[in-house]
């Protein structure tokens, strides 16, 4: 595990660099510009919005519009607002990522550390799977749901995101462990420690760096995955679901103030994610444990 | 039968045979050195007793006991591998009883057992510190007091030393020695460095493409090598071999051999036996310190012989003066006291410690018995 510097070779004069920071700035801005419409046209009331500039700050600020998106909105032909469907997202999302993570960790340790005869191949077809897409096994995977009792629930769709994204964080932990130094494992072997002590105190205590790019992904896939979500849903439909349904229902005036407030809803969590995992980017966590 | 077995073992992966029926029996409190070029299978047979790899066929039996199938942990070996495999997470204390903790020792005995061997290693003050904050020597010590807070029946070292630089790994080697002299356990000890081999070591066991060469003591193989790898593998410099012939003067084998400028020199051998191999072409081998200036010639050698021959380089090291000539069209070295005066191209007044000349069949190359 290299330690990445993050010395540029490069030095850079004065000038360069406030033109760099100039072409940053501008390309932040721009891509800014999206959140700021939705946030300030999320605290306007609907006639500012039809009546004109979509630029502008609000005359009158309110927070009717999230109370609405949350509570009260018509999501469907309930007027639930996005609330229930929040919380099946939830319930999907946690365990989703918690199995999928825990299996992949595994799954890397054993394709490295414990490897068997037709380990490779078995890591290709894992692999294999990332490749797949999604339209492709809606079909089979309804069957499978069907078989097993789990259609339209959120059991289904946790079984159904961790089927897909094991091949991912297989993908993700099988590299890391790859130069996780052999000698430790042995050591531990000799040490006495069995296969579940040498991964839950030896492997999982310095896989924190990829255990955060997993659970990112992994998050932010199965968050704002539509497509399982509507197909396999029924009554427990994922947030993304409830948006598309408030925000393309055919009936009444289209209320763009609570559309925004909705979208900023059904993406927070995914901020959260990115924000708080973030800091948990810890460098040099083998350091000393070989020569390196 | 000894405290440590290892019987007609062989190692293969696949079609590939990378030891061949390896037969040592390590006594109890020996320090067995296995020593060989990179790729010989030292590693390997050290893993093969850790338990950390299948024996393809054979027995290693630890006090009478036959190991081949048992884990690696119940096996009462420890280990102290290349890179040390400090465990990043834990402290040095927890790195050093962890062994310990998952055989199930209670944490009393456990700290007991920590502050013993922390201050033998005298590394008391270091732990609570994680390894990445240790240097170099400090972590080869951790290494050493995970071992042997075990208390192990065996020890086993895979090249210890050789991430340490030259001066720290002079120090750890007296180090390991002293420690061993002092608890006494069998030790078998990995390394490719013949120095260490013959300094550390009770006995050698020199291997070469999966087979032992020889398994001796320190002496035995540097006095007496089994053949010309063994021979050119222990020593620094390494012995210099010589095409000669071996003729019969005044009734004893003679080495003929010719000098810088062409012309034919005669040795006396101390050996009376190669009068077998008169007229026959033999490969002599003799230590860059057993041709020396007559003055520092060893006195209680029976047998010096003279030897004029013209001095093609000299390398004054220090403590010694290294001189290159040729002899029988090779490069040969000498070691001489450092205040010899020697010049490059001047013909110069050896002396050689026939004593010490061993001679090898060229068709085996096995030293051929005195
Ligand atoms: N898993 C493996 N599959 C095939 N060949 C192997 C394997 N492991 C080791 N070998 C071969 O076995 C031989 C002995 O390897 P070993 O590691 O024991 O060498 P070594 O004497 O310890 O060398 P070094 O001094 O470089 O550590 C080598 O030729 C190596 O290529
Ligand atoms: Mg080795």
């Amino acid at each position: 595990m290299a330690a990445v510097t993050q010395d540029t070779a490069v030095s850079t004069g004065r000038v360069t660099r406030t033109f760099l920071y100039v072409v940053l700035g501008v390309f932040a801005l721009f891509y800014l510009l999206p959140l700021y419409v939705m946030g300030v046209n999320s605290v306007k009331p609907l006639a500012e919005i039809t009546g004109g500039n979509m630029m502008a700050l609000p005359r009158v600020w309110t927070l009717e519009p999230w109370r609405a998106a949350w509570s009260t909105a018509q999501i469907g032909i309930e007027p639930t607002g996005l609330r229930p469907y929040f919380l099946n997202s939830i319930l999907m999302v946690v365990p989703a990522v918690a199995i999928s993570t825990v299996l992949g960790a595994l799954n890397g340790y054993v394709l490295t550390k414990w490897r068997f005869r037709g380990d490779t191949i078995v890591f290709g077809l894992m692999l294999f799977s990332c490749f797949i897409p999604f339209q492709i096994v809606l079909i089979p995977m309804a069957l499978v749901l069907g078989k097993l009792g789990l259609a339209g629930s959120v059991p289904g769709l946790v079984m159904v995101h961790v089927v897909y994204g094991i091949g991912f964080t297989t993908l993700y932990y099988r590299n890391y462990y790859a130069s996780f130094p052999t000698e430790l494992v042995r050591a531990a072997m000799m040490d006495g420690a069995g296969f579940f002590q040498i991964f839950w105190r030896i492997m999982l205590p310095v896989s924190g760096p990829i255990t955060v790019v997993s659970v990112i992904w992994q998050f932010t896939n199965i968050w704002n995955d539509f497509l399982f979500g509507a197909s396999f849903g029924g009554t427990s439909q994922p947030m993304t679901v409830a948006l598309n349904n408030l925000v393309q229902s055919s009936t009444g005036v289209k209320e763009y103030n609570v559309h925004f407030a909705g979208a900023i809803l059904a993406a927070l969590p995914t901020l959260f994610v990115y924000i708080v995992a973030g800091r948990y980017f810890v460098r040099g966590l083998m350091a000393g444990s070989v020569k390196g | 039968m000894g405290f440590l077995d290892i019987s007609h073992v062989t190692k293969s992966y696949g079609q590939v045979q990378v030891l061949h029926e390896v037969d040592i029996a390590v006594q109890e409190g020996e320090f067995l050195v296995l020593v060989g070029p990179s790729g010989c299978g030292k590693s390997t047979l050290l893993n093969m007793i850790a338990g950390l790899e299948a024996i393809s066929s054979g027995d290693i039996a630890i006090k009478g006991r036959v190991i081949n199938g048992v884990h690696p942990s119940k096996r009462n070996i420890a280990m102290v591998f290349q890179s040390y495999a400090l465990y990043p997470n834990m402290t040095v204390g927890q790195n050093m009883t962890f062994g310990l903790e998952m055989h199930g020792v209670p944490k009393p005995a456990r700290d007991a057992a920590l502050a013993d061997v922390a201050k033998l290693l005298q590394i008391d003050h270091l732990l609570d510190r994680k390894p990445g904050q240790l240097s170099g020597g400090q972590r080869q010590r951790v290494a050493m007091g995970r071992a042997l807070v075990r208390n192990p029946d065996v020890f086993l070292f895979d090249e210890p030393l050789s991430n340490l630089d030259a001066k720290l790994r002079v120090d750890m080697r007296t180090e390991i020695k002293k420690l061993h002299q002092k608890l006494k356990t069998t030790i078998v000890y990995v390394t490719h460095d013949q120095i260490e081999a013959m300094t550390l070591s009770t006995r050698i066991a020199v291997m070469n493409k999966g087979y032992v060469q020889q398994l001796g003591t320190p002496k035995e193989i540097y006095d007496t090598p089994a053949n010309l790898f063994v021979a050119t593998f222990m020593g620094s410099p390494a012995m210099n071999i010589l095409p000669a012939t071996v003729v019969m003067e005044g009734g004893q084998p003679h080495a003929e051999i010719t000098d810088a400028d062409g012309a034919r020199r005669l040795l006396r051998f101390s050996q009376g036996n190669l009068a077998e191999w008169a007229d026959k072409p033999i490969l002599l081998g003799i230590r860059p310190e057993a041709i020396t200036d007559p003055e520092g010639a060893d006195r209680k050698s029976a047998n010096i012989q003279p030897l004029a021959n013209r001095v093609t380089v000299t390398e004054p090291a220090g403590s010694d003066t290294f001189v290159t000539m040729t002899l029988s069209g090779k490069d040969v070295i000498a070691r001489m006291r450092a205040d010899a005066m020697v010049a490059p191209g001047e013909v110069f007044d050896f002396a050689i410690n026939m004593d010490k000349a061993v001679a090898f069949d060229p068709a085996t190359e096995a030293r051929i018995p005195q």
